[in-house]
């Protein structure tokens, strides 16, 4: 793990759970798996500590254990997902717009607690939902599970590893640590939940542990650990409306006349432009969606690869346009189109004057974006006689700007903390005022009353809050864009490391 | 002969054109020092994103924010010196239990411990505080003993340690380890010259009545 991805690991855990658990996990990161006393000895904290950090730890499944020979027991932390943390707003409100209100209380209460059964989230978000409803309503648990099956089975909602119950309970003493062990089939599936109506309810003999990994890509395999893609649409600003209404798409292939009775009513497109709308999709430069056959009326493939390469290869260049202005964008795509070309080359074909072309490539080499390539003329690479070709390595490119961008929300964590430590004592006190208001005005309090109160605090403290929390929240807002950006090159990356 | 061809003149072993630089220009400045830490940039950054999506992401960020802060997995550091304002301003979680089934069996604290307040537990110094029972005071008093010179309780609470390590999670290997690391780590490196087996203790299952059997039987 890089020193960057350590140090972000290190501010969420601390965030999420404490200075305490923040030591325990970081030392697992950097060291791999260590032993419970190792553990302890090179933190410096006390067992009983570590013990609960490592119960906390394993419960939002960021470490998990092995048993070793001669019964140790070892832990091992992972990265990738105390990374994932930084993701959660963004899963609970995707589940929010694709499974209403119910969906979003179901993976909040899930990543908030690491793992559950069924039974407990169930309840728990039955009884939230009944608070917010209005009195006299109260939430059928029926509807609640049956959102927890269809979240279940698109594969956001995870069975977890449990261990297998043995008969045989005297047969010397028992191991150290269960052995987890899930049957990948079982993974998906729900227990027949008999929770009778509202008030009643009986918990179903088997339990099962649901823990979320929120996953749209049906097509990826279950064996090694799901990849916790957010589900985000794939927005692609021309084919929007198409894409939108096509879900059958996302399996790898289909066909084009079940497509047109899968479209919704109210499009009304009829056989014919619904072909055209395919082939010009097909036709497109970016090949997002291929024609792989004529069965059936035409087999449409879409190939994710492609569009994630394009997607990182856009954000590549919208980052220099930003960066380093449009010319350099210009030399920056004309180098992508052409491969490799020599300094001579470029300044023809971007029709930018040589000292300003040459400056702008070396700030592009400097910063890693792109790269030289040496082709010798002679065997004893001379370098008088070599060529010297400038060149993008997507993937490396991707790669160093996925490290800036762990970087950068680390500083945006670090910026925030820091703010809202400066302004520690004028928060504290807004916070005792407001609680004073909301007191005095539930016992009823007159308005000259109220208006002292909210007088404790000077209009230049009022300014300094408003200031603060504009700050506080561009700094967030910051913070959730770069985790786009980081999804996306991430997933980038891992597409092309699997096609290796 | 040693490379003399430029007389002293300044002769780059490349072609300076391949790179770019035409003879004799003049070359840009030498770095002397490492870029500043803040450089002005040329260009403006984009503004962010703004909607009603971005603006309710921001909003569950900041209230997850708020609310993990309140759930039983935030583990607070313990303060050195304990306010007493604290006492009034404590926010009460509610207890977390792990379900064991699916945890190592050494990350199970003492039953005891588990009917007390655990969080007591957690300030080092006052480890032997009220929160333990009897076991403790008897082990308390081993630990005297022990100092004392009583080579009997000693080396049965040293066997007791090493018996615990790995494996079984002894009783008296906890609230020792909570109550005087410096001391341990003598007592342990002088264990070895005892006896008594490591496999010792292998069926630590139930560890409220072992460590009382344990106590009865070290009297031999």
């Amino acid at each position: 793990m890089t020193q960057a991805e350590i140090k972000l690991c290190s501010l969420l855990l601390q965030e999420h759970f404490g200075e305490i658990v923040e030591k325990v996990g970081v030392h697992l990161i950097r060291t791999g798996s260590q032993p419970l006393r190792a553990i302890a000895h090179d933190t410096g904290t006390s067992l009983d500590q570590v013990k609960k950090a490592l119960c906390v730890l394993i419960q939002h499944n960021l470490v998990v254990y092995h048993v070793h020979k001669r019964g140790v027991v070892e832990y091992e932390a992972q990265c990738h997902r105390v990374l994932r943390m930084l993701r959660y707003p963004r899963y609970i409100y995707t589940t929010k717009t694709l499974y209403s209100d119910t969906g979003e209380l179901i993976v909040e209460e899930l990543l908030l607690n690491g793992k559950m059964t069924m039974s407990d989230v169930v309840k728990k978000v039955a009884d939230r939902l009944t608070e917010t409803m209005e009195d006299g309503k109260t939430m059928d648990y029926a509807e609640v599970s049956s959102t927890f099956v269809r979240l279940a089975d698109t594969h956001f909602v995870q069975r977890c590893p449990f261990a297998p119950i043995t008969d045989n309970s005297d047969t010397g003493p028992p191991p150290p640590a269960p052995t987890l062990v899930i049957n990948e089939k079982d993974m998906y599936l729900v227990p027949k939940l008999s929770l009778i109506g509202k008030g009643k309810r009986r918990l179903s003999d088997e339990d099962a542990s649901g823990e979320p990994k929120a996953k749209r890509l049906k097509h990826t395999d279950n064996k090694e650990s799901p990849h916790p893609k957010a589900g985000q649409t794939w927005h692609s600003d021309k084919h929007q409306a198409t894409v939108n209404a096509a879900p059958e798409l996302r399996n790898k292939s289909s066909i084009t006349t079940s497509l047109q009775r899968s479209l919704p009513v109210g499009y009304n497109i009829s056989k014919q432009v619904l072909d055209q709308y395919l082939t010009l999709l097909a036709d497109d430069p970016l090949e997002f969606i291929g024609k792989s056959g004529d069965s059936g009326g035409g087999m449409f493939v879409i190939n994710l690869h492609k569009a994630l390469a394009s997607l990182a290869t856009a954000t590549l260049e919208s980052v220099i346009q930003e960066r380093f202005g449009s010319r350099c964008a210009r030399i920056f795509r004309l180098v992508l189109q052409k491969k490799h070309l020599e300094q001579k080359q470029v300044e023809d074909f971007a029709m930018i004057p040589a000292k300003e072309a040459k400056d702008m490539l070396y700030k592009m080499l400097s910063e890693n974006f792109i790269s030289l390539q040496e082709i010798p003329k002679t065997p004893d690479h001379a370098p008088s006689r070599t060529f010297y070709l400038y060149t993008v390595n997507v993937l490396s490119a991707a790669r160093m700007l996925l490290h800036r961008c762990y970087k950068s929300v680390a500083n945006l964590i670090e910026r925030r903390q820091f703010e809202t430590k400066e302004n520690k004592r004028l928060l504290e006190k807004s916070q005792r005022v407001e609680a004073i208001l909301a007191s005095m005005q539930a016992t009823g309090a007159e308005e000259v009353q109220l208006q002292e109160i909210e007088e404790m605090i000077t209009a230049p403290e009022r300014q300094q809050l408003e200031t603060l929390k504009r700050n506080v929240n561009k700094l967030d807002a910051s913070e959730i864009q770069v985790d786009e950006t980081i999804f996306l090159l991430e997933s980038y990356i891992e597409s092309t490391m699997k096609r290796q | 002969m040693a490379g003399n061809k430029g007389r002293g003149r300044a002769a780059y072993t490349f072609n300076i054109e391949a790179v770019g630089f035409s003879r004799g220009e003049k070359l840009p400045d030498v770095a002397l020092k490492p870029p500043p830490l803040f450089p002005d940039v040329d260009y403006k950054p984009v503004p962010l994103k703004a909607g009603e999506g971005e603006e309710y992401v921001l909003a569950l960020k900041q209230e997850l924010r708020e609310t993990v802060k309140r759930m039983p997995y935030f583990i607070e550091t313990p303060e050195e010196i304990e306010r007493y304002s604290k006492r009034y301003m404590k926010v009460y979680k509610d207890e977390w239990m792990p379900d064991w089934r699916i945890l190592p069996r050494e990350l199970m604290p003492k039953k005891k411990c588990k009917k007390a307040n655990p969080k007591a537990s957690k300030t080092k110094g006052v480890g032997k505080g009220n929160s333990l029972t009897n076991t403790a005071d008897v082990l308390k008093k081993i630990e005297e003993l022990e100092k004392r010179g009583d080579g009997d309780k000693s080396d049965e609470e040293n066997e007791e340690k090493e018996g615990s390590k790995e494996n079984n999670k002894d009783s008296g290997e906890d609230e020792d380890e909570d109550a005087a690391d410096q001391e341990e780590y003598d007592e342990e490196e002088q264990e070895e010259e005892n006896d008594y087996i490591n496999s010792y203790f292998e069926d630590g299952d139930d560890f409220g009545a072992n460590s009382d059997d344990n106590m009865d039987e070290a009297t031999y």
